[in-house]
């Protein structure tokens, strides 16, 4: 008998943390993949001082920010296409194409209404764009004003409607414009607010490393299998917010299913009713949706797609769940 | 005299010289030749063990020019945790071994993918998954065994016709000696075909393919050599000699079909099943009637029937346990390679035989003579569909 996968080993840790709720949280050590003895895996950590999963989970870039004389707030943003070697899973490097140096791009947040301006530079060796979802005039849809390698473009238009957003290049070959890493998170926040609430963004992705249009390697935030080894923090009974992306390349759809627990979906962020209240949802390429929930129970519990192989290939993690 | 050769000595001295030099240079910096894109990295599988449940265990070469880091390993879909000795990063030419503390189901297929440290795939499939044998005195004595049934047994069944064989007129020995040329020529196909496909299983800067045939020739002509000697002494071989030699050839071939049998045992490509056994028995049965053949004209010792059907089969348990333990891809495909320079060789002495008149024969386009070659070769290719290795 093997020593235990790490599906059979976490969830033998979610049983024991829940049959002693309330008291003390189970050494993170005792994960068994952390070892290498066996299971599902890397047995490695990504070098240190690359992109990290975990700072990106929590990052909001709101720009810099200034008033137009009109009133209107102006937030401004400088994009780099940069081609970049990234670690997607200990020890494999991808030739990417990034914005900004890495991959998924900066996770640009602002409200509805707020005018965004991004400078965009093509410092790469092939020509790229950057489209938007949203409201927006033909011109500055990133589709027809092709910037090749050295040139510029200035994208400038009002953030609207409020809700979960994406941006992708959108120069052909398409797939492979994506799939090498051009795509980020883009959120505007309802012009109310949110209640507030712990927020990770979480962009689900691929990568395909033998170019045989099939992913090797699965993720949320690109690394596989980061959260499983360094599992997001949470506290019993807090509101916790994810914004999911999905911008799997090659896959039709792509999925997130929370362990012990059930969410609120507002699918596309877009309404401030939640729609549904489910443990698993399913998302086809560029669906997001804002999903919220509390954890009743401290303890480790996972998530991941529950399509078992993207899980096995990388794409899984855990919520590390503490008492308030 | 020896002016001329102080001459030859300085310009080979100088040819070396500037040899040593280019090569300096070349592989110095900046010549210009560097190569800009990324590395071709080349790993190759050469085999997949099961020693236990729950272990799998990979033995890797790096036939590329480059290193090749293998980082991730995926079992069946699934980023597995891994074990690789002596070092992740494999040198050129260079060999490791993975183990992987997997459940591999018994019966079924798995599939194993290395990644390497650039993203680079290299697959490989465990087509049904059995224990790995180990050398036990059990497993030796059962591969063995084998080994004999399908060389041993049926060369002295096909030996054991000749009291039969010894009632035909010379047509009808004729028609018997083309025959043996026909599933001889048979047999040189298959065996180098078998040759080729496990040279291509090697990694390719070991260029086998180009070994086989160079190793078919060489053994084609040493054996020629040999026997124009022989002939040049004794004026004609005898039959038992172009017997034994025929034996020698075909015993060569077995060796490869006992490898190939051991060696898909092992690994659970084929069962060890009846079916299997009969294949062969059925298939070498008409490799002792060739044996048999050149033995019509002359007069052999009962001993001697033993002896070839030893020298034809028993081959095959030596195969069959080198495939079974040991098995290595290039060194059967050059045995094989040897074996088909032995065969293609005794096609030129049973073909003397049966052709030239001085030594009995009745030359070439005889009917019986036609007629036997294109029955060896049906015969042969028949028995051959009822083989499932």
């Amino acid at each position: 008998m093997l020593k235990g996968g790490a599906l059979a080993g976490a969830a033998a840790l979610g049983g024991n943390a829940l049959s002693k709720a309330g008291q003390q949280l189970q050494p993170r050590a005792e994960v068994p993949h952390l070892h290498g003895a066996g299971g599902t895996g890397p047995f490695k950590d990504i070098q240190p001082g690359g992109f990290d999963p975990t700072a990106f989970a929590t990052e909001f870039d709101r720009g810099r920010v200034s008033q137009l004389p009109s009133g209107q707030t102006l937030r401004e943003y400088d994009f780099v296409a940069i081609d970049k070697e990234i670690e997607i899973a200990p020890g494999v490097w991808y030739p990417a194409w990034t914005y900004n140096g890495r991959v998924p791009g900066p996770t640009i947040r602002c409200t509805e209404g707020d005018r965004i301006r991004v400078n965009f530079r093509n410092g790469g060796s092939h020509p790229h764009t950057i489209h938007f979802h949203g409201f927006h005039p033909a011109n500055m849809d990133g589709v027809f004003e092709i910037v090749d390698p050295g040139r510029q473009f200035v994208y400038e238009f009002d953030a609207e409607p409020f809700g979960l957003h994406l941006y992708h290049c959108h120069t052909t070959p398409l797939k492979r414009h994506i799939h090498k890493g051009l795509y980020g998170a883009f959120i505007v926040d309802p012009a109310a607010g949110h209640e507030p609430a712990r927020e990770y963004v979480m962009v689900m992705n691929g990568f395909d490393t033998n170019f045989d249009a099939e992913n090797e390697f699965y993720a949320v935030n690109t690394v596989a299998f980061h959260y499983m080894r360094h599992p997001l923090p949470a506290v019993v009974g807090e509101r916790i917010r994810l914004y999911v992306v999905n911008l799997l390349e090659f896959d039709l759809i792509n999925s997130l299913h929370l362990h012990a627990n059930f969410f609120h979906v507002y699918r596309t962020g877009t309404t401030l009713e939640p729609g549904e209240f489910t443990d698993t949802l399913m998302f086809c390429q560029g669906e997001r949706h804002v999903l919220e929930f509390e954890f009743r129970h401290p303890g480790q519990f996972m998530f991941h797609a529950h399509q078992s192989e993207f899980a096995e290939l990388g794409w899984m993690g855990l919520f590390d769940v503490t008492d308030a | 005299m020896s002016r001329t050769r102080s001459a030859g000595l300085i310009g080979g001295s100088v040819v070396i010289v500037l040899l040593v030099g280019l090569l300096a240079f070349l592989l110095g910096r900046n010549v210009g030749l560097e190569r800009a894109a990324p590395p071709i990295e080349e790993l190759t599988i050469q085999r997949i063990e099961l020693p236990q449940a729950g272990l799998v265990r990979l033995n890797l070469v790096n036939g590329g020019v480059d290193p090749v880091t293998v980082s991730q390993l995926m079992i069946d879909d699934a980023i597995w945790a891994f074990d690789i000795k002596p070092d992740a990063t494999i040198g050129r030419l260079g060999r490791a071994t993975i183990e992987i503390p997997y459940p591999w189901v018994e019966g079924e297929a798995h599939e194993i993918v290395l990644v390497s440290s650039t993203g680079v795939t290299f697959d490989a499939e465990i087509a049904v998954a059995m224990p790995t044998p180990q050398a036990t005195a059990g497993w030796f004595w059962r591969l063995g065994l084998l080994g004999f049934y399908i060389g041993v047994v049926p060369v002295a069944l096909g030996l054991a016709t000749y009291p039969f064989l010894r009632g035909l007129g010379s047509r009808g020995i004729n028609f018997l000696l083309a025959l043996t040329v026909g599933l001889l020529v048979f047999l040189a196909i298959d065996t180098l075909t078998e040759a080729l496909e496990l040279a291509s299983e090697v990694p390719e800067t070991f260029e086998t393919s180009i070994l086989v045939w160079i190793v078919t020739l060489a053994t084609v002509f040493g054996l020629l050599a040999v026997t124009v000697r022989r002939r040049a002494r004794s004026g004609t071989l005898s039959p038992l000699a172009i017997a034994t030699l025929i034996a020698f050839g075909i015993g060569l071939h077995n060796l490869g079909e006992g490898l190939a049998v051991g060696a898909a045992l092992a690994t659970g490509a084929v069962g060890l099943g009846t079916f299997l056994v009969v294949g062969f028995t059925l298939h070498n049965i008409t490799e002792g009637i060739g044996i048999a053949a050149p033995l019509l004209r002359g007069e052999p010792r009962i001993s001697h029937f033993g002896g070839l059907a030893l020298l034809a089969g028993g081959p095959a348990i030596v195969g069959t346990w080198i495939g079974g333990l040991v098995f290595s891809p290039f060194w059967g495909a050059l045995a094989l390679a040897v074996g088909t320079g032995a065969i293609l060789q005794v096609v030129y002495e049973v073909g003397r035989l049966v052709t030239r008149t001085e030594t009995g024969g009745v030359g070439l386009w005889r009917g019986e003579v036609l007629a036997g070659a294109a029955v060896g070769v049906l015969v042969m290719y028949a028995t051959a569909l009822v083989v499932p290795a």
